[in-house]
């Protein structure tokens, strides 16, 4: 692996932005490890989340991006929970998601599908209010090219009358269009990638 | 014939869990001599030690054998039992069954019973052949020698002079105050250093019990615990430091500028100096080494400015002469020279790689740079500051095996103050662990890293430079990569290694040194501020690395121990000494070279041999020095000299009794 520079430009603003997003104090992390010890997904992390904090300390914003890891993470909150410093670990991770999206930083590896369905889901709901699982899931399996991809639960949730083959309407689909549209008057035009 | 009690000790399950007891003492009730063999709890209790007393009473017990743990713990205890029941104390024999019996050997209990029955079985062996010692006395000259002017010997000094003693306090430098007088800022309080230190400083000159003695060192001590002789040398100052007034004219004309050892070579000073402005005495003294008049017979500016006539060419060393009863040797540390061993770091070739005390004087405000944070190369301010931790510390290929105790604290608050005095200045800290085991330590520590100081956990590997930057690479081991950082400045958290000179005064002294030349306590946990050698006690840093707020407790625990010695006109002797027959004794003096307490000396003896008078040379042990080791017992050729309760008939009889 190369050598990691250290220098780099404003090493603060990464720090800055990210407590400031998160409103979590990510100074205090002592590098304990205690959130790596209990991350329940740390067999599939390239990055542990103790190296996030400490490179977020560091202002690494480029390694950091380039981390499947904020991907994977399910948001279980175990780090959170026993953090010895009180940082809410995962919405750090949270955080560094939605930065990832502003900065239209690429996810790679195991984290294309996850930010893939992510994207699918958020589609979903903003064109008909609520998830429309057929076709979330068929339109995931066409893109991700897996196209059998949990085909058996598929079809066991449509032989249970789980799956419906018209997307429902709730009412308040002009607000949901709405945050939708605010959101986007205020992060920009989605990444489409 | 003598009557023999046995006592065994089950200490609760410590003993009794392996071995089993009332088999012990029932063996033990065969062994010739032995009236009495009982076993009991706790021995140690009000109980157990009244069933000795009551015991000695009953059947009129002449020797007592206490068979419980190592008698280092608790001979004193039982040695007073049997002073209670009327028995001179010295005929007491432990056998150790729990730290060389039960504890040994948890794992075979049959066989360590065995075992125990045999070790009090040699206990009993030399029971009867014990004898009463009596402790003689010996007179207290109450005065103590100081030796060193630093944080440790100066609270000593105050201690013991505060108490209504008489101090001698000696110190090698012009000056007293010692390695903090340099220092900047102390942690975790971030307390002034000068504002706490010279004042003290300024107590001890003013104190009417404390006598001075500056630029000066200890040549010789003789004697023992309460009678030591002691000869100072006081170098010559080559000014009369009665005539002077410190008025400073001398060395603002002095035309010779040297490196300044006070401001460790960021600064200079004259060839006639004061080592800095609040030195005490405030009076100059002139460095010869350097002096054109020394060096070359012309010059004397400085005679020729001096209002008072206070220059003194001609001045030479005196040889002061003190009686005292106790020494303190509170003579400090110094820096590992890192220079010479760390090629990486670059040998001391770059100027932006400094010590941390060379730090301390950037950053004070009486500094060379007047408190501004100032690369030595150009006198810029830095932008990007890296600290490198355990410089010589924990790194025994190179420097030292131990740690120094104080980096971990100086180096968060060094890197505390950059980021204090240098906004927007990046700070690393390259470390192996941080240890910050101290009231209010981890706080101080935890408020560095929340200031922004970046901690990276690996060493360093390289430090080279790049323009007029350094690059220093290392590794950090938490996000496990290869690492490298540009620095304006890199500063080196050196080990503390003991004050130049500290091993040759131990030996003049006649205490012992450990491996890295730190002085010896006489027991680590229960005796830390007392040398192996009674009378001298330890303070400070001399003994092991150790922070401002440890040295003073030391030194008042040290100053403690001093006016317990002072406190009464005559001490008690230990008994159990060296002494020789002088009819057996044919003069080798063996033992005169192998004692570690320089405890004997040749002494004449005149006798009637086949009706002539004739003059021989015999040893002779000075029972005030003598520590009772028993070195000279076993080189003595023609076994003349026995140990006074160990003598050569007791310890065969235990060896028979173990052996035959």
């Amino acid at each position: 692996m190369a050598t990691l520079k250290l220098d780099v430009e404003n090493p603060r603003e990464l720090l800055e932005y990210v407590q400031r997003e998160s409103g979590q104090p990510v100074e205090k992390c002592y590098q304990c490890g205690k959130c790596t010890a209990g991350c329940t997904v740390a067999f599939a992390f390239d990055l542990m989340p103790h190296q996030i904090m400490h490179m977020i300390r560091l202002g690494l914003r480029e390694e950091i991006l380039r981390a499947q890891s904020i991907w994977l993470c399910t948001t279980c909150v175990i780090c959170t929970a026993r953090c010895p410093q009180n940082i809410d670990v995962a919405a750090v991770m949270e955080t560094l998601r939605i930065l990832a999206r502003r900065q239209k930083a690429l996810p790679t590896g195991k984290a294309r599908p996850v930010a893939l369905f992510n994207r699918l889901f958020l589609d979903s709901i903003r064109k008909h209010g609520r998830l429309f699982e057929l076709a979330t899931m068929v339109l995931f399996n066409l893109k991700s090219g897996h196209l059998f991809r949990e085909a058996e639960t598929g079809w066991f949730m449509w032989r249970k009358g789980k799956l419906k083959l018209t997307p429902t309407r709730p009412r308040g689909t002009e607000e949901i269009e709405r945050i939708f549209a605010r959101l986007q008057e205020v992060e920009g035009e989605e990444d489409r990638r | 014939m003598k009557r023999i009690g046995v006592f065994v000790c089950w200490c609760g399950t410590n003993i009794g869990g392996v071995v089993d007891v009332p088999q012990v003492a029932k063996a033990a009730s065969s062994f010739p001599g032995v009236v009495l063999a009982t076993d009991y709890k706790y021995m140690c209790s009000e109980p157990g030690q009244e069933l000795i007393v009551q015991a000695i009473r009953e059947h009129r017990l002449t020797r007592v054998v206490v068979a419980a743990c190592t008698p280092r713990l608790h001979e004193n205890t039982f040695r007073k039992t049997l002073e209670r029941a009327g028995l001179n104390p010295y005929l007491l024999e432990i056998a150790n069954i729990r730290e060389q019996c039960a504890w040994a050997h948890q794992k075979q209990p049959g066989r360590a019973t065995e075992k125990a029955i045999s070790l009090v079985r040699r206990a009993v062996a030399k029971a009867s052949r014990l004898e009463p010692l009596f402790a003689s006395t010996i007179p207290v000259t109450r005065k103590a020698l100081v030796i060193g002017g630093g944080i440790a010997g100066m609270q000593a000094a105050l201690d013991i002079a505060d108490a209504g003693h008489q101090v001698i306090l000696v110190e090698r430098e012009p000056t007293i105050g010692g390695k903090m007088a340099m220092l900047d800022k102390t942690f975790p309080t971030l307390d002034c250093s000068a504002c706490i230190c010279t004042p003290k400083m300024v107590a001890v000159a003013q104190h009417p019990s404390i006598t001075l003695y500056t630029y000066a060192e200890v040549e010789k001590v003789e004697g023992y615990v309460g009678n030591f002789e002691v000869t100072i040398r006081q170098k010559a100052r080559s000014v009369d430091h009665t005539k002077c007034t410190g008025c400073g004219t001398c060395w603002e004309k002095c035309p010779t500028r040297v490196p300044s050892e006070f401001e460790q070579g960021l600064g200079t000073r004259k060839a006639i100096y004061v080592s800095f402005p609040q030195a005490v005495p405030n009076k100059p003294v002139i460095d010869r080494r350097h002096c054109r008049y020394f060096a070359a017979g012309k010059c004397r500016v400085c005679e020729k400015v001096c209002p008072t006539g206070a220059i003194d060419y001609q001045q030479g060393d005196q040889l002061i002469k003190e009686k005292v009863g106790a020494i303190v040797m509170a003579t400090g540390y110094d820096l590992f020279e890192w220079e010479k061993v760390y090629g990486e770091y670059g040998y001391g070739r770059y100027p932006n790689v400094i010590t941390s005390l060379q730090f301390e004087r950037l950053i004070n405000a009486s500094g060379p740079t007047g408190g501004k944070i100032l690369r030595p190369s150009d006198g810029k301010e830095p932008q990007s500051v890296v600290f490198v931790k355990c410089v010589g510390s924990r790194d025994p290929a190179k420097g030292k095996e131990y740690c120094s105790r104080i980096c971990c604290m100086y180096t968060a608050k060094h890197a505390h103050q950059v980021l204090e005095k240098l906004p927007g200045a990046r700070v690393y800290v390259f470390y192996m662990d941080v240890r910050t085991a101290g009231k209010a330590y981890e706080e101080f520590y935890l408020r560095t890293l929340q200031d922004g100081a970046h901690y990276i956990r690996g060493r360093v590997s390289k430090i080279y430079p790049e323009g007029d930057r350094l690059i220093v690479r290392g590794v950090d081991t938490l996000l496990g990569r290869q690492v490298e950082v540009g620095a304006d400045l890199v500063v080196l958290a050196t080990a503390v290694v003991p004050s130049r000179g500290a091993a040759e005064l131990a030996r003049l002294v006649g205490i012992s040194c450990d491996q890295n030349d730190f002085y010896t306590e006489a027991h680590p946990k229960l005796r830390p501020v007392e040398a192996n050698t009674a009378g001298i006690f330890l303070a400070g840093a001399c003994q092991g690395p150790k922070d401002i707020p440890d040295t003073v407790a030391q030194a008042s625990a040290a100053a403690a121990k001093v006016c317990a010695l002072f406190s009464r006109e005559e001490m008690a002797a230990e008994p159990t000494v060296a002494q020789v027959n002088q009819f057996l004794c044919y003069g080798c003096l063996e033992c005169q070279k192998v004692c570690p307490y320089r405890a004997i000396e040749p002494v004449t003896v005149s006798e009637n041999a086949a009706g002539k008078k004739i003059e021989r040379t015999v040893a002779s042990v000075n029972s005030g020095l003598c520590q009772g080791c028993g070195a000279c017992t076993v080189a003595c050729k023609p076994g003349a000299i026995n140990l006074k309760g160990f003598s050569n008939e007791q310890v065969l009889a235990e060896v028979d009794a173990l052996c035959l």
